[in-house]
């Protein structure tokens, strides 16, 4: 009997039983951000304790960073405690650290995989829950809590009960106009917001094969909002292509051992998983949620549902609970639906491909008036690619602000937030209530391309009649 | 370090209602912006709590008969999205010691539990009867009994869903495991030479 890649993985990681019946588990890259990790440097002082080993701990700062003005010291002066915070436990530690003069800084899943850092058949921590996105190169990435990160500083190894595997193959291929994004946000719709707890989520058939790393990475991004701990794809000649020449991947001299090494850990084809999903991928429509949570999602031909039609009680309340705060009508067409702000950037989105894309369209179009745009490259490297392709004059030609990286506006922990109860067209991943900083404003997730429809029409919009796709 | 045996929660407890409650709820983004733990207490539930100029909200919280709760109590799906252990930290620096809900999201159930704070899954129908209780008798007291899983508050008796490990970790006083991780520090230094990737 064959494994599958998380088994190998997981196999090759563990160190021991530990005695609440957990594995004690080898993680082999930690990357850490200023939000998550000055608490468990604190940690570390209090117990007197030291990173044990330093080379393989990855710092950047994302998620407080301004994107305008980035001068240090920053305006507000908690993030410029973070900032400095960091900074100070990076040198102290020993701990390498991406900052924002070195040219690399960026938003940590954007960072790993551009620098190499993100190899096949590793571990990799991170205290973000978007840590999944780096399975699009086969290795097991794992979100963490501070005392996990502290965990991982002083020992390399976390407490990690084993997941179950779901295999969720997506066969043939997407339509015009639809995108990874689409992808990712229909898997969530179909399984639920907590249909992956317990689970890793292998994503696989031919649409998989088809798609570049950074497609791969906007779906493993997600797995999350799907409940999933993890998600990851087989390691393929694309994933090695991708690697090849990155400052932390193999050298030359190393590079057919490791090929050889990583290509072991794809899941063998007589394996066996825990469960099995198959989806169609012509089915997926480009998808807009249209609620408060992840999973409340449709073809951008839906309309918003009826809490009086749902017959369960608590989906009904729930219904209800999302319609109210989104300020939609039952039986309304999302279609239509006037828009304030346009986000482009996160994780999920925030790459060299996602930015080409739309650029691709948005020549010769200008943004509604009344709605601000804005474009945030999810790294120094890609603003740097975008720039040098002219991209970002496409954007500013349109009306779009081009920012400087960071997580910007996809979690309000910098300037850029919405204000009252603004409506945003968001390519970032999460629309829970009052996530992009105002306690009342309202989000709605989408594609890229779709994000620039609805900027381009001033409501949401079908990118394929927009742009004629 | 000898950490405390949890084996049981006992005080009095507050009903926050609702499904899905996610850690942008328990404590919104904003007020993360810290490098310690300390203080995250206040903003918990911020901004269901709180109006536009910080005034009370009506709110379980807020409500004067349920002031000094040590056991939360909600619905299903509880702690979803993130895995920041600022919300974990939020309820423990508010006062909370224990919560009791349908189910958990999976991070969120791992931060409490290494945090020392049980998480207890019990049916939509107990939670209902204990949540009718409380509201009838703020001040009644509910016994979380770790090592048997079971609830008694008043009358009402049912039992909890705590996972064998975590009750395991809780009451042997095993909920850090760092003391653990670090004794296998030699058979570590093995494997990690042996990686194949980054320098070690």
């Amino acid at each position: 009997m064959g494994q599958n890649l998380f088994e190998k993985v997981w196999d090759a990681h563990a160190v021991r039983s530990l005695s609440n019946g957990q594995t004690q588990l080898l993680i082999g890259t930690h990357l850490i951000h200023e939000v998550t990790s000055p608490q468990a440097f604190g940690m570390l002082r209090d117990l007197g304790l030291k990173v044990r080993y330093p080379s393989r701990t990855f710092a950047t700062v994302d998620h407080i960073v301004p994107t305008d003005q980035r001068v240090e010291p920053f305006s507000d002066p908690l993030a410029d405690a973070m900032i400095k915070e960091l900074a100070k436990n990076a040198e102290e530690f020993g701990v390498t650290y991406f900052d924002l003069g070195s040219g690399k800084q960026g938003v940590v899943h954007v960072v790993g995989p551009e620098q190499g850092i993100t190899q096949p058949g590793s571990t990799i921590a991170c205290g973000d829950s978007h840590t999944a996105t780096h399975g699009a190169f086969g290795a097991i990435a794992f979100g963490i809590g501070t005392t996990q990160v502290r965990d991982v500083l002083a020992t390399q190894t976390m407490s990690l009960g084993k997941l179950k595997v779901r295999r969720i193959n997506v066969e043939g291929e997407l339509k015009p106009g639809v995108y990874a994004k689409d992808v990712a946000l229909h898997i969530i719709n179909l399984l639920g917001a907590n249909g992956g707890i317990g689970y890793a989520y292998e994503y696989g058939g031919s649409l998989f094969d088809s798609f570049s790393m950074e497609e791969r990475m906007t779906v493993c991004n997600m797995s999350i909002e799907g409940g999933a701990r993890c998600g990851y794809v087989n390691p393929d000649d694309k994933t090695f292509e991708y690697l090849k020449g990155r400052p932390y991947s193999p050298s030359e001299d190393k590079w057919d051992e490791a090929v050889l090494r990583w290509k072991s850990f794809a899941s063998d084809s007589d394996c066996e998983y825990d469960d099995v999903v198959n989806i169609s991928a012509e089915e997926i429509a480009p998808t807009v949620t249209w609620g408060v949570s992840p999973d409340q999602g449709f073809s951008i031909e839906g309309v918003i549902p009826n809490p009086k039609d749902e017959k369960d009680e608590n989906a009904r309340l729930s219904i209800r609970e999302a319609i109210d705060y989104m300020k939609l009508e039952p039986g309304e067409p999302i279609k239509g639906t006037k828009i304030d702000v346009a986000f482009l950037g996160s994780c999920t989105n925030g790459r060299l491909s996602d930015f080409r894309e739309v650029a691709k369209f948005l020549k010769g179009h200008k943004v509604a008036q009344g709605v601000k745009a804005i474009a945030v490259p999810g790294s120094q490297i890609v603003d740097t690619l975008a720039r040098n392709e002219g991209l970002h004059e496409i954007f500013t030609e349109a009306g779009f602000e081009w920012r400087g990286a960071g997580c910007s506006m996809c979690l309000a922990m910098n300037p850029d937030k919405l204000v009252g109860d603004q409506l945003c067209a968001s390519s970032s991943n999460r629309n829970f209530k009052g996530r992009q900083g105002s306690p009342t404003g309202r989000t709605v997730l989408m594609s890229p391309v779709m994000v620039a429809a609805a900027a381009v029409r001033g409501s949401i919009s079908d990118a394929r009649e927009v742009f004629s796709i | 370090m000898a950490l405390e045996k949890i084996t049981e929660v006992v005080g009095r407890a507050v009903y926050v209602q609702g499904n899905d409650i996610d850690t942008d709820r328990i404590i919104p983004a904003r007020f993360m912006k810290c490098v310690t733990f300390d203080g995250l207490g206040e903003f918990l539930f911020y901004d269901v709590r709180k109006d536009d100029d910080g005034n009370d909200k009506e709110h379980s919280l807020n409500d004067p008969r349920f002031s000094g709760a040590s056991i939360l109590i909600s619905n299903a799906n509880f702690g979803c999205g993130s895995s920041r252990e600022h919300a974990p930290q939020a309820l423990y620096r508010y006062g909370f010691r224990a919560v009791i809900a349908e189910s958990f999201a999976e991070i969120f159930f791992g931060n409490c539990c290494g945090l020392g704070v049980p998480c207890a899954a019990a049916s939509h129908d107990d939670i209902k009867k204990i949540t009718d209780l409380i509201e009838l008798n703020p001040e009644m007291e509910v016994h979380l009994d770790v090592v048997n899983a079971e609830i008694v508050a008043g009358d009402l008796t049912f039992s909890v869903d705590i996972p064998a490990a975590a009750r395991e970790a809780l009451t042997q006083g095993r909920w850090d495991p760092i003391a653990e991780l670090q004794e296998a520090e030699a058979v570590i230094a093995e494997r990690v030479s042996a990686l194949g990737y980054l320098p070690g």
